[in-house]
């Protein structure tokens, strides 16, 4: 019964902002503590490690998934994105990071990470969300900083943006 | 506002934190990369109250991965003291208040630390505290501070001869002849409850010693780089200069990290025992049992006004719940005590205060540190007054306002240093117009009357704050030209979310004549600067904005008479424009500051090119010690549903008087988050403790933060009166949108709920809460 080991090991792939990592992991570690501490993506962060802050948000197969509410173990196989993965180092920000600095959507920026997870799905879920749409989203997340308001300004901003880089691609 | 850098400030610039912070690459205190950290975990106390009897590590210790295991005992040889200093030293508080780095005889609150386990992971960690035995004798608990202070309570420890830490009274005037004299009192008890700081990172802490250098590197997620240097020190015999403290991305403060804690003394110690980097992460249920809170103040307060409602005295008692120990002072209590009055005028004062310990977290400073608490009793006895006479609430407030024209005003108290109070700025009555203008106060009957025709009962509440900020003595800031032509700033404030580095560079981009990019900002590293205090009561933009200010200044007067002399040029022919110094005269004559800094660094046996100091920088210690205060008038309205007891607040409107803004867009959303701040005090957050004072909120479930959701667009309005008290006329805000947010969502939940005679002295306060209050005042 090597399950019943919370020490055992299991050797698991991950697909990661599309990059394949293989590693080599307990069963009992969390995704996030995955990501972090074996995938060096410290971008994931963990504010209370029983799913209700939502910092530590990542996407599971496109969708919102709390991390720290995940095993390692159940990602094997699966496609994971993270925050890291949003704009690649050499580019520029992605629309949705370029309004939230425009906007002032973040402060300390320890629940950023995650909020962008989500917004990122909501935005390929809804291009046209409205503020009360938003609004529900985010109560999945707590954010001690802001109060919410720039985040909502910055994810209606994004999705404008997004809105706009798609029309203008059509048109091109 | 000081002329000259009004280049680059006033103006909303993009922060330069984001990038890193928006792409994920940021560095918190986990994520520094260290090989082969061991991670740490405490064991702490079950027991709110109990001997520590024994402590068996033996089977912990068999469990692989577990490299290490210590008790108070084993930590004594290698600290000064087991005891964690004072905060704020006093010489009237006992030598045996403050908290133990390890406890070593009896534990005193659900969450004391006793014993720290050292393993290769934070799940062996975790397994083996929970293996190690420990055999605990209970002894009688202390739950609530009304009847902590009862004679003949049992005490919180067995070292101490009384719960009751502090009793005085702060007193000017004659209350006994004003109020007999008065022509109406009134007297409520208020209950006001603040619970957590809950920023969204954790405390943590990670410690190494750097081999090469014999130096232990110390990375704390902390507001106080360089009291914790001073600590470790201190408390580990460790020399100064082989330490370095280093204060990475600090995912919110709030008060919490406002302070040295067990923790930040144990990790240290151990690492330099072991040889080996040791990490310690808090847990969220470690924040709510282990970093300090703000919980409970019981006040009994009465008015005595005049007939046309003129405060003619103010007079009461007040309970504040300490916690069980002292790690920084009272100040929470005394903050609350002297601030009572606010913007108004109180002819007579007399408030008897009681600091009282229980079996709790300890309490220190959270966002608004006691302002808050003082700021509802007085908001709700002058709406009390306004109802009980029948007047206008606004009108009621100007009335008894400090009049613009005796403004500079001093209070009739003095701070806990034993200075005077003085408002040094303001405009009280302006404020609160530009609230009534924006909020529509006068039509909102009519919105009331419409509200109530479609079912539903509407309220406004208004509240008016004012609060010091700016704390001194002194910051920090050293401004530093490089050879490459960028800008170093170094200070001993701290960045911590409120976007201080942006702030302090767009300060120091007006003197110098540069873009915000070209500046880097080190905040609270105490290898760059030798003295700094941090960051706390809303200090940081008037005291390292101030310092950065000077600094740029001092700076860009060398780079100009350097230049004079490598351009042979009068000085007052030349500007700094762009990097350059450049020619008034012919602007094809310049020079980059890069090649000034190049030429002042020096070259072996050759002369700089201007006689002074080598290099192009200059530290500057802005010195304050006096405070500028900060006002601000909130106006909200409620949607209340009697049956439900659901409270909807529905808008909010903020004014601040924070004086001259720096990066308005950054002010603002410091108001923004206060505001929220102060909704979770009002409506949500509550610190649950049972009657042996074992926590029942340890959850973010469990405890409620405000989301999305609840929250209405914050309409925020600045009329600034500049500080006279700083060179840039700035004034604090973090904290002063919490002040009074709590007073007036209360205000307008009464207001709404006027056809049912109810009346609310307490927050927070939810549905289950006002539905009972609803039942009480019917039955009556």
């Amino acid at each position: 019964m090597v399950e019943t080991d919370p020490t055992a090991k299991r050797v698991i792939t991950l697909k990661v902002n599309g990059a394949s990592h293989t590693c080599n992991v307990d069963v009992r570690m969390h995704l996030a503590d995955c990501l972090r501490g074996e995938l060096g993506l410290t971008g994931t962060h963990v504010g209370c490690e029983h799913g209700v802050c939502g910092a530590c948000t990542v996407l599971f197969d496109g969708h919102t998934t709390r991390s720290c509410l995940m095993l390692a173990v159940q990602g094997d196989g699966h496609d994971i994105g993270t925050i890291e993965g949003l704009a690649r180092p050499e580019d520029p920000l992605h629309p949705i990071q370029q309004a939230f600095h425009d906007l002032h959507g973040l402060q300390c920026g320890y629940c950023t990470p995650g909020i962008l997870m989500s917004v990122a799905e909501l935005l390929a879920d809804d291009p046209d969300p409205s503020e009360t749409t938003v609004r529900d989203v985010l109560s999945g997340h707590l954010c001690r900083c802001t109060g919410y308001q720039n985040i909502v300004a910055a994810t209606l901003r994004a999705a404008k943006l997004l809105r706009e880089s798609t029309e203008h691609g059509r048109t091109r | 506002m000081d002329a000259r850098v009004k280049d680059a400030a006033g103006v909303s610039v993009g922060r330069i934190e984001d990038q890193a912070l928006l792409r994920g690459t940021a560095r918190f205190v986990d994520d520094i990369p260290v090989d082969m950290p061991l991670h740490a975990c405490f064991v702490r106390s079950p027991h709110a109250h109990a001997r520590i009897v024994s402590i068996d590590t033996s089977m912990a210790m068999e469990i692989p991965g577990v490299v290490a295991i210590y008790t108070a005992s084993d930590l004594r040889g290698d600290l000064t003291s087991l005891r964690m200093p004072l905060g704020f030293p006093s010489p009237t508080m006992p030598k045996n208040t403050t908290p133990f780095v390890l406890a070593p005889e009896e534990v005193a609150f659900v969450g004391e630390a006793l014993a720290v386990v050292v393993a290769d992971s934070r799940y062996i960690a975790e397994d083996a505290a929970s293996m190690v035995m420990v055999e605990y004798d209970s002894l009688p608990v202390v739950a609530d501070c009304r009847t902590a202070v009862e004679p003949g309570s049992p005490t919180v420890r067995t070292e101490i001869p009384s719960n009751v830490l502090q009793q005085y009274q702060l007193a000017y005037g004659d209350c006994t002849t004003a109020f007999a004299s008065a022509a109406h009192v009134f007297g409520d008890d208020f209950w006001i409850h603040r619970g957590c700081a809950h920023s969204m990172e954790g405390r943590g802490v990670l410690a190494t010693l750097e081999k090469s250098s014999d130096t232990l590197m110390v990375w704390s997620s902390t507001q106080l780089a360089h009291e914790l240097h001073y600590a470790i020190a201190s408390m580990l015999g460790q020399p100064e200069d082989k330490l370095r403290v280093i204060t990475p991305e600090v995912g919110g403060g709030f008060g919490a990290k406002f302070m040295i804690y067990p923790e930040e003394i144990v990790i240290p110690v151990v690492a330099r025992k072991l040889g080996r980097p040791v990490k310690w992460l808090e847990d969220r249920r470690e924040h709510f049992t282990s970093s300090i809170q703000e919980r409970d103040q019981y006040w009994h307060a009465e008015i005595a006004v005049d007939t046309q409602g003129k405060v003619l005295g103010v007079r009461g008692s007040m309970i504040h719940d300490h916690g069980a120990y002292t790690p920084q002072g009272t100040n929470v209590a005394y903050n609350a005590a002297s601030s009572m009055t606010g913007p108004y005028v109180v002819p007579h004062f007399e408030l008897d205060v009681k600091v009282a310990h229980t079996n709790k977290v300890p309490v220190a400073t959270i966002r608004g540190a006691g302002y808050p608490q003082a700021n509802f009793v007085m908001e709700r006895l002058l709406d009390r007054v306004s109802h009980e006479l029948g007047l206008d609430r606004a009108e009621c407030r100007r009335l008894n306002m400090i009049p613009p024209e005796k403004i500079p005003y001093t209070k009739p108290l003095k701070s806990r240093a034993g200075l005077p109070l003085v408002v040094d700025s303001g405009d009280f009555p302006a404020l609160q117009a530009k609230l009534l203008a924006h909020i529509d106060y006068a039509g909102f009957e009519t919105r009331r009357a419409a509200a109530r025709s479609a079912g539903k009962y509407l309220g406004l509440g208004i509240a008016n704050s004012v609060k010091p900020t700016g704390r001194g003595p002194f910051e920090s800031a050293r401004v530093r030209i490089l050879p490459s032509g960028r800008i170093a700033i170094y200070t001993g404030a701290l960045a911590m979310g409120q976007g201080l580095k942006t702030t302090l560079a767009q300060i120091c981009a007006g003197h110098l004549g540069v873009s915000v990019s070209a500046i880097d900002v080190t905040a609270g590293d105490t290898s760059f600067i030798g003295f700094g205090m941090g960051g706390f009561a809303s200090r940081q933009t008037i005291m390292a904005g101030s310092a950065v200010h000077q600094a740029a200044l001092a700076v860009a007067a060398k780079a100009i008479t350097v230049a004079a002399t490598m351009l042979k040029l009068p000085a007052d022919t030349l500007a700094l424009h762009d990097g350059y110094v450049v020619s008034t005269v012919d602007p094809t004559v310049s020079i980059s500051l890069a090649q000034l800094a190049i030429e002042m660094k020096g070259a072996p046996g050759f002369a700089l090119p201007h006689l002074a100091d080598p290099g192009l920088e200059a530290t500057s210690h802005f010195h304050c010690d006096a405070q500028t205060y900060a006002g601000a008038s909130h106006g909200c309205e409620v949607e209340v549903d009697p049956l439900t007891g659901e409270i909807k607040l529905t808008r909010y409107v903020a004014v601040q008087d924070s004086g001259e803004l720096i990066n308005p867009q950054l002010a603002e959303g410091q108001v923004h988050g206060g505001v929220v701040h102060g909704i979770g005090n009002a409506l949500f957050e509550w610190m649950g403790y049972d009657e042996s004072a074992q926590p029942v909120s340890t959850t973010f479930a469990e405890y409620l933060l405000p989301t999305a959701p609840e929250i209405p667009h914050i309409d925020v309005v600045f009329c600034s009166s500049p500080s006279p008290l700083n060179p840039l006329g700035v004034k604090g805000i973090g904290e002063c949108a919490t002040v009074p947010v709590a007073s007036a969502i209360i205000g307008a939940i009464e207001n709404a709920l006027q056809d049912f005679h109810v009346r609310i002295a307490e927050a927070p306060l939810g549905p289950v809460r006002l539905l009972e209050l609803l039942e009480n005042q019917a039955r009556i």
